[in-house]
């Protein structure tokens, strides 16, 4: 949804009106803002309590992250494991803050009141505006709908799950996977993030039995430098032979692109 | 207890990282390498947790509803379906093998 709209935005070209950025960034805020619903349900399913579950979707409001944290205390993981799966997914928003720093020109005092709302989806609706004026007007948008709905949703997801008991009879242990695979699959552009993602698969089940909870995860997420040092080693093996670039481009491709693009997709 | 640790920990980091990129000067963390690394780790820990949380019971793997339910997702994934739908997908198929026995 978050990349539609931006990809349509892109072609707007430059006589964009004010309301045509609020109608676009509504958009986003308010459909990706009602999965909220399904955080909810997860956390209450994983044993989380009400005040845990909302003051996990106001103060950390970062989907995956959220996600993955229950996901792992339902497990019975360490807090700090499970912490740490977390902030590892929350990392990719540092790089979404460096691109909306230089368009927004935030005055700086404004920048810590900002930062919460730096996610994927404001950061897609942001970057393609083509004015500063249209990017904050749609970071602002997309940020307050998103943070109201989000809270307000979670909030009714978690009271239902309570009014239904038993969430596993319901089907609902399966959101939380189906969450994560909805996330991934715009990730899975090139042979360099399909072999990442493998790898992260065959050392996340291959290590459950052996370690404890949330810890094979910290360690899947080691196929990302894994890969990338072999792809590395794999192009310098190329450029001293011969000219065959081939097994470069992807890589090179996808470095080029904006962190939007990479990651931006529906963060819930 | 330990989960308002986890909670506490998790929200700092989280806030942490998102103030910082918009803190640090310009051109700091542009590195290609870094940012490479940065698109790819959630590609590992999402394959990894999709994973887990399909298969995984406790410290063993086993073959439930969870599956149907998220080959479900899957396939709904493929014809591009929205997000809402995608987790509904998953939940209704889920409930549905497991109301049958499955």
């Amino acid at each position: 949804m978050a990349e539609q709209t931006a990809l349509a935005d892109t072609g707007a070209g430059g006589g964009k009106t004010d309301a045509a950025v609020v109608r676009d960034a509504l958009g986003v805020g308010v459909a990706v803002g009602l999965s909220g619903f399904a955080f909810g349900v997860t956390s209450a399913g994983n044993g989380l309590t009400l005040p845990q579950t909302c003051a996990l979707s106001l103060l950390v409001f970062t989907g995956a992250s959220q996600f993955a944290l229950v996901g792992a205390l339902g497990a019975g993981g360490n807090p700090f494991t499970a912490a740490a799966g977390a902030f590892f997914l929350g990392v990719r928003n540092a790089f979404y803050g460096l691109r909306l720093s230089q368009l927004l020109a935030l005055p700086r005092v404004v920048r810590p009141f900002a930062a919460q709302w730096v996610i994927d989806e404001t950061t897609a609706v942001a970057l393609p505006q083509p004015t500063r004026r249209a990017a904050r007007i749609g970071f602002a948008v997309t940020g307050l709908s998103l943070y109201v709905l989000w809270n307000l949703t979670t909030l009714l997801g978690a009271l239902g799950a309570r009014a239904i008991g038993d969430t596993d009879a319901w089907g609902l242990d399966a959101a939380g996977p189906a969450v994560f695979l909805a996330l991934l699959a715009p990730m899975l552009k090139t042979t360099t993030e399909r072999a990442v993602a493998g790898l992260a698969v065959l050392l996340g089940l291959g290590l459950l039995p052996a370690l404890p909870a949330g810890v094979p995860v910290l360690v899947a997420a080691l196929a990302a430098p894994a890969v990338l040092f072999l792809e590395g080693r794999r192009g310098r093996r190329g450029r001293a032979s011969s000219h065959d670039t081939a097994g470069r481009a992807p890589s090179q491709d996808t470095a080029g692109r904006a962190p939007s693009q990479d990651t931006a997709g529906e963060d819930r | 207890m330990n989960t308002w640790l986890a909670i506490g920990v998790t929200a700092l980091g989280c806030y942490a990282v998102k103030l910082a990129g918009l803190l640090v000067p310009a051109g700091t963390l542009e590195r290609p390498l870094v940012r490479r690394l940065a698109a790819l780790l959630p590609v590992a820990l999402l394959a990894a947790l999709t994973a887990q949380q399909t298969f995984a019971d406790g410290h063993t793997l086993v073959l439930d509803a969870r599956v149907a339910g998220v080959a479900a997702a899957a396939v709904v994934l493929v014809l591009r379906a929205p997000f809402l739908l995608v987790v509904a997908a998953a939940v209704v198929v889920t409930a549905g093998v497991r109301a049958m026995g499955g």
